[in-house]
């Protein structure tokens, strides 16, 4: 570690003004100035690093300026590298790294929306976060209040590209889709059958979440932190947890990460057998999701034993968990694995039986290993096309590192692996479960509530059972939090769509979707 | 296809009897609270603890004026931790869908001790009446709907966890097609909307605009808290609230979120609206039926 502090200092003697280490696995870096360009081309080139976030924090009224964070994750290290850029307030701008890095793509225009803060050669700059009928208003600046009623939106909500060619043309779908699910707009430009290029506009679902958590007590910032997107919400309840009692240096007891460990795994297990369910249903395997949607309700039916909610909500808590587990609930645990292992083995082979469904699937929707690296795709969506990581190895928390498991890495990267990986995830997170079970620890469940100190800053990442979950906080006075940054994974995956479905008849475009499965509100927050 | 027959066969039956036979709750399954207003010494305790403001309280003149807003709540139970006295109680209640918003609030008003509690109590508003909603929606659909209701689904803003328990409706176990109840591609097909909030700013045209393509006699069923009231989110700058603050709401649903049982009550509900409100087939071309004074 030393040597990468004193290898940086050489490197950049203008550029890196402190190394500091407030949180045990993150080094954060302060820079003199906004241009990031060189140091981060530094730390992809030699040290193989990739970008997890960049984000920003408004501190004009408490420090005179802005910063930009950019998150990086080194492979094998398991601290990450934060670099803290101060952006003054008379110059509010910072140099893109978008068009070498399309991972940032959205996140740099996120910032330029709500911080107004211009990434300055951005190859896309239109809004993202902020509808085009918005105002020029910058929600995440202090200086604007959570309460601010906005006047009548006028004009178009979105400007698209047109595309033009003899039989080309467009067909817009959404917000209100047909199925159940979220609100978010598609414009898809057609030759035939065949997608030539798809436009996205998310953010549909954007409440405000970001800024509510500012000033919110942090006993009430939980169940905020709960309901970024709801199938994830026991990721994001102990990722929020995790950045604050890192901040605060609040010792978790040894039971209570078992125990969350175990209720993360079950959310990854009830989430993945509904996708499974829902991608055979997409190609009209019904009988399928029929089977899938019995099983999930055992997984919901135990976590309801588990939490007193089917979806693992009031659970999680700052220090622990809310409720303990008496033995009768630890043998249900055991009791119920059993089954669900057995009929979810009967539904993949249901599954696999049908010809007609591996035909729907194979080649359907595919992501190259290349592709997906260079836009920085996370989770399920990453580990189908290549991409071998996973928070829970590569930067254990609660109880992971003391279990072991497979992670599951295919290269093919079409639906039928996208849905390989979460048959495969299922299968090791019932051994995990069982694992964590058997060496679940006595003691309490939760540490003494104590006030939590101001300005401390912490990130803290979980992988969800949709990929990689970041929560970014700083507290403030009075036991409230000051700013949270929060990165769903989708935020990451939704420009793969875009890859995945060129080439596609549209026809396939919802089993496309449904195999990446993103969450809007946990992009639009 | 022998593999999915003897699966089938096997697996036999697997829907529940809802609404004729109780569904089976885990024991620690967390309904709503439930408030002794007659035992209540502080208020304060749970009105802090409280994430979504379900308890509000209003000191003026000696008076301490106790709400309980249950189109707010989400049955975390930290209401019933923060009390000493055991005051409030978690229920395993959940079948709590209302006609009218009114119906979720409860009020009470105490003489206030000069140390902030409060014992006596002078006057307490009765709560949410559960709804029988049993036999009468066969009928309901049958003589209105042609043996079927359609239900269009908008996610208004949600954060997707109603939309999850609303997904579970269709499986085999909550089966609600049993009920002739379907869900339609389109709002043009549909004779319910059942949304879900809180109704963002960058929604709201969309739900108008699908409020206005469903053709009448329509109802509109509000789910969850957010859906009800904006919930945890409340109203600021990109959210508006919950959806009668845009369209008329005809039943609401409270949860967070509400589980498949307390949607199939809600939507089931909204149904013996539809008939308790029609005189002929005629005059319910005249609806919305706005319950809201």
């Amino acid at each position: 570690m030393t040597t990468f502090f004193d290898e940086l200092h050489d490197r950049f003697p203008d550029l890196v003004r402190s190394v500091d280490e407030p949180v045990s696995d993150q080094v954060v870096v302060l820079l003199n100035g906004p241009d990031v360009g060189e140091i981060t081309q530094y730390f992809i080139a030699e040290h193989q690093a990739r970008i997890v976030s960049v984000f920003a924090e408004d501190r004009v009224s408490a420090e005179g300026v802005f910063y930009n964070y950019y998150v990086f994750d080194r492979p094998g290290e398991p601290s990450w590298v934060i670099l803290k850029v101060p952006i003054p307030e008379r110059n509010p701008s910072f140099p893109s790294l978008a068009a070498e890095l399309p991972a940032v793509n959205w996140q740099e225009r996120e910032i330029q929306d709500w911080f107004g803060l211009e990434a300055v050669g951005h190859p896309n700059p239109r809004r993202v976060a902020l509808h085009d009928n918005w105002p020029d208003v910058h929600p995440l600046r202090k200086d604007f209040p959570l309460e601010t009623a906005l006047p009548a939106f006028e004009g178009e909500q979105h400007v698209y590209r047109p595309t033009y060619g003899e039989g080309v043309f467009q067909i817009p779908v959404g917000p209100v889709h047909a199925g159940i699910i979220e609100p978010g707009h598609f414009n898809f430009a057609v030759a035939g059958e065949p997608i030539l290029y798809l436009q996205l506009r998310m953010f549909y679902t954007h409440k405000g979440t970001e800024k509510l958590f500012e000033n919110l007590p942090i006993h009430r910032a939980v169940f905020l932190a709960e309901s970024i997107s709801g199938d994830s919400a026991f990721s994001h309840g102990a990722a929020f947890c995790q950045a604050v009692e890192r901040a605060a240096e609040i010792e978790v007891p040894q039971r209570a990460r078992f125990m969350r460990t175990v209720l993360l795994e079950l959310e990854r297990i009830a989430n993945h057998i509904a996708d499974v369910g829902a991608i055979s249903t997409d190609v009209g395997f019904a009988i399928a999701n029929a089977h899938a949607g019995r099983v999930r309700e055992l997984v919901l039916g135990l976590g309801e034993t588990l939490t007193g909610s089917r979806v693992l909500r009031g659970m999680v808590a700052i220090g622990g968990v809310r409720r303990d587990w008496n033995t009768g609930q630890v043998v249900a645990i055991e009791k119920m694995l059993w089954v669900v292992e057995r009929e979810f083995r009967d539904l993949v082979a249901i599954i696999q039986s049908s010809d007609s469904t591996r035909d729907r699937l194979e080649h359907t929707g595919i992501l190259r290993p290349d592709k997906a690296l260079t836009l920085g795709i996370v989770g399920v969506a990453g580990r189908a096309s290549g991409i071998d990581r996973d928070i829970r190895r590569d930067h254990p928390y609660e109880a992971y590192g003391q279990l072991s498991f497979k992670v599951p890495v295919y290269q093919e990267g079409d639906v039928r692996h996208r849905m390989l990986v979460r048959i495969d995830e299922v299968t090791e997170s019932l051994q995990l479960i069982r694992a964590a079970v058997a060496l679940l620890p006595e003691g309490p469940h939760r540490a003494p509530i104590q006030p939590i100190p101001p300005d401390c800053c912490a990130l803290s990442a979980v992988e969800g059972w949709r990929g990689e979950i970041l929560h970014w906080v700083r507290t403030g006075e009075g036991n409230r939090i000051e700013r949270c940054k929060i990165k769903d994974p989708s935020i990451n995956n939704w420009p793969a769509i875009v890859e995945a479905v060129e080439g596609n008849i549209i026809a396939d475009f919802p089993v496309i979707n449904k195999s990446f499965n993103m969450s809007y509100s946990g992009t639009d927050r | 296809m022998f593999k999915i027959l003897h699966k089938s066969f096997n697996v036999g039956t697997a829907t529940a009897d809802y609404p004729s036979i109780a569904p089976r709750l885990a024991e620690q399954f967390r309904g709503c609270p439930e408030f002794d207003f007659e035992a209540w010494s502080d208020a304060r305790p749970a009105s802090e603890a409280c994430p979504t403001g379900t308890i509000a309280l209003r000191d003026s003149n000696g008076i301490r004026q106790v709400t309980v807003d249950y189109g707010r709540c989400i049955f975390c139970g930290e209401c019933e931790s923060a009390t000493a006295d055991g005051a409030v109680r978690m229920t395993r209640s959940f079948e709590l869908a209302a006609t009218d918003r009114r119906d979720l609030i409860l009020k009470a008003e105490y003489a206030l001790h000069p140390n902030g509690t409060h014992a006596t109590l002078k006057a307490s508003a009765s709560g949410p009446v559960a709804e029988e909603p049993g036999k009468r929606i066969a009928e309901a659909i049958r003589n209105l709907l042609g043996r079927s209701l359609a239900i269009r689904e908008v996610d208004a803003g949600s954060c997707n966890g109603c939309e999850q328990e609303i997904v579970a409706l269709n499986n085999p176990i909550h089966d609600i097609e049993r009920f002739g109840i379907h869900f339609v591609a389109s709002p043009r097909h549909a004779d319910m909307l059942l949304v879900t909030g809180p109704v963002t700013r960058n929604m709201e045209l969309a739900l108008r605009k699908t409020y206005a393509a469903t053709p009448d006699p329509k109802v509109v069923v509000a789910v969850g808290a957010c859906g009800i009231s904006g919930g945890i989110f409340g109203a600021n700058y990109a959210s508006l609230g919950g959806v009668d603050t845009v369209i008329p709401v005809d039943v609401y649903i409270p949860g967070c979120p509400p589980r498949p049982e307390a949607l199939l009550h809600g939507i089931l509900l909204a149904l013996g609206q539809l008939r308790q409100s029609s005189g002929s087939l005629s005059k319910l071309g005249n609806l919305p039926l706005i319950n809201k004074t």
